[in-house]
């Protein structure tokens, strides 16, 4: 009896270890729900005070910003249409740039061109977003300035341009998996039809995968309307309503401009919390909508 | 070969998407070239060993980026302690535990949403919950990463936990032993790739990051050993890049710290692609 009254004492432990870990790796699975639900919940708490007081559509659509002054004026829309705009015109140069190179890699380019290439678009991709910044201080707004002749390059143009750049990879890599995922009978039976390779590619790779593309694009715009830094160091950071010329202020970078300064408590910092909040509904946004094309993605294959 | 009455119409398609497609591939590398090559020529020449090896020196006018570079070495090896464990066990909880239930898709959607939410974003939640306990501190810095990293390990722990054969599992459960027997003789020893490959690519961005740091960790340039260090606030290479050019004017140790930079990301990129060529090659035999 005495073997098998501890046989049972050991399954007992047992049972009682497996509840343990198995506990323990679910609470370590919960914590990315955890932090989304921190990050929503304290920038809307933090957010909430200072629209409260300002009034919502004072703050929203509101053309000026002084937050500074002995009447302060705290209207977030140069800010709002900075970030609209700059975004957009990242997307208008980077995508088609990175449409290109995408279909060439996946479908003309040889084994070893694509291998330099990715690397490349791997590179671009590390390079850390000051590093941007800085090359674009010293080179692209002076560039920008004497070519058109302005007092000042840095401006929503040279911001539009660095972020063009740094969407770059994200668009390439993304559009690539999608193209290179393409079944090959497709393009068989387009070439077979007598369609050119090129026609083949446009007219038949290009929309069998095009959420694929679409997702990409998705992803830019978040990436683009998210960066901070490098956009800080080029566009002047004066709070202009957009000008593509000017001197302009982003929702990332009046955030992050004037947090260093802004006094606990004050109506200031909470405002700017609440441009955070506002940037934060934009990002879930397009969180939805990427979601969107890259669901239709995986119902179609 | 072209034929049909669109002849003209259809060549000068194929041309201009063939010299669209070279022209932006041309391009792309043509950036990538200027980057890097504009980078480390106007930096490595002002890199020197004072530079390395003191720290900033208002007597003597010399500037030295050794506490930033122990800063962030001190904020890497920090935030891999936490996160590794976390994603580890984020990542074994939906391929052992979890099955296919609704729990296992949310948690999937969390981890989507962080990894698209903005850096500056977490910087501003990061200095309200942990510089409000902890200072502003590299600590406070570190803890900000782990939220960042946290989606990015899990996935590619989980990645390489699908390539854990089923019949593995299955044999290990045969012979009786218990589920947590299972993952700690069979499944673990298996995500060794996934841990490496996703400790590669979550230092390459915590060395990127700025806007995450810059209100949770400060821009302090002090010298502290570990221990004082992660509790007292400190820029690392990046933030000090950002100070040196943006607030200071400083460009020569902007671009010294920029080509280090550089330097580091292409050391980065190149371990990357030779640990997916092994471990792809191992998992081969």
């Amino acid at each position: 009896m005495a073997p098998l009254r501890f046989l049972k004492r050991d399954v007992k432990s047992k049972r009682t270890l497996e509840r343990v870990v198995h506990g323990t790796f679910l609470i370590m699975g919960l914590i990315t729900v955890g932090c989304v639900l921190l990050i929503t919940i304290y920038l809307i708490v933090a957010g909430l005070p200072a629209i409260r007081e300002i009034g919502l559509i004072d703050f929203l659509f509101g053309k000026e910003w002084a937050s500074t002054e002995a009447e302060p004026k705290f209207g977030i829309l140069p800010f709002i249409l900075t970030s609209v705009y700059g975004t957009a015109g990242a997307i208008v140069l980077g995508v088609p740039v990175g449409f290109f190179t995408a279909v060439f890699l996946s479908k003309l380019a040889g084994k070893r061109v694509r291998a330099v290439v990715d690397t490349a678009v791997n590179l671009l991709a590390g390079i850390p977003s000051v590093v941007y910044g800085l090359v674009g201080m010293l080179v692209l707004v002076p560039a920008v300035r004497e070519l058109f002749g302005l007092p000042d390059g840095a401006s929503l143009f040279s911001a539009i341009i660095v972020l063009a750049i740094m969407i770059l990879p994200s668009i390439i890599k993304v559009s690539l998996t999608a193209l290179d995922a393409v079944p090959k009978d497709y393009e068989d039976a387009s070439l077979a039809l007598g369609a050119t390779p090129v026609e083949t590619y446009f007219k038949v790779s290009v929309p069998a995968a095009k959420s694929g593309i679409a997702a990409a694009v998705v992803l830019g715009v978040g990436r683009a309307i998210g960066e901070a830094m490098a956009v800080m160091m080029v566009s002047g950071n004066v709070a202009n309503m957009p000008s593509l010329f000017e001197s302009v202020r982003f929702l990332t970078t009046a955030v992050a401009s004037e947090m260093a300064y802004a006094s606990e408590g004050s109506l200031q910092r909470n405002a700017l919390f609440s441009i955070a909040l506002v940037l934060f509904l934009f990002i879930m946004l397009i969180n939805a909508t990427l979601n969107f094309f890259l669901k239709r993605k995986g119902e179609r294959e | 070969m072209i034929q049909g009455k669109n002849k003209g119409r259809r060549k000068a398609y194929d041309t201009l998407m063939r010299s669209a497609m070279l022209f932006s591939t041309v391009l792309t590398v043509a950036i990538v070239v200027f980057m890097i090559g504009y980078v480390l020529i106007k930096g490595i020449p002002n890199v020197s060993w004072t530079l390395l090896t003191t720290e900033r020196s208002y007597l003597k006018d010399t500037i030295g980026i050794l506490p930033d570079i122990l800063n962030t070495v001190y904020i890497v090896v920090a935030t891999l302690l936490l996160v590794l464990p976390l994603g580890v066990g984020a990542a074994v909880y939906l391929t052992e535990y979890a099955g296919k239930s609704r729990l296992v898709a949310l948690i999937e959607y969390a981890a989507e949403t962080l990894s698209g939410i903005p850096s500056i974003i977490y910087g501003l939640v990061g200095m309200l919950l942990f510089s409000n306990t902890f200072g502003t501190s590299l600590l406070a810095g570190a803890l900000t990463l782990v939220m960042m990293n946290l989606p990015t390990v899990m996935r590619t722990v989980q990645e390489s936990l699908k390539t854990v054969p089923q019949s593995y599992r299955e044999g290990a459960f045969g012979l009786g032993a218990g589920k947590w027997r299972v993952i700690r003789t069979v499944v673990l020893p298996g995500c060794i790739d996934g841990v490496v490959t996703g400790c590669i690519l979550s230092v390459g961005r915590i060395l990127g990051e700025s806007a995450a740091l810059l209100f949770t960790a400060g821009f302090a340039h002090a010298l502290n050993g570990v221990l004082t260090g992660l509790f007292s606030p400190g820029a690392t290479l990046t933030v000090a890049l950002y100070v040196y050019a943006k607030e200071e004017g400083e460009f020569g140790v902007a671009f010294a710290i920029a080509a280090i930079l550089m330097g580091l990301t292409l050391l980065i990129n190149l371990s990357a692609t030779l640990a997916g060529k092994y471990f792809e090659k191992r998992r081969r035999i």
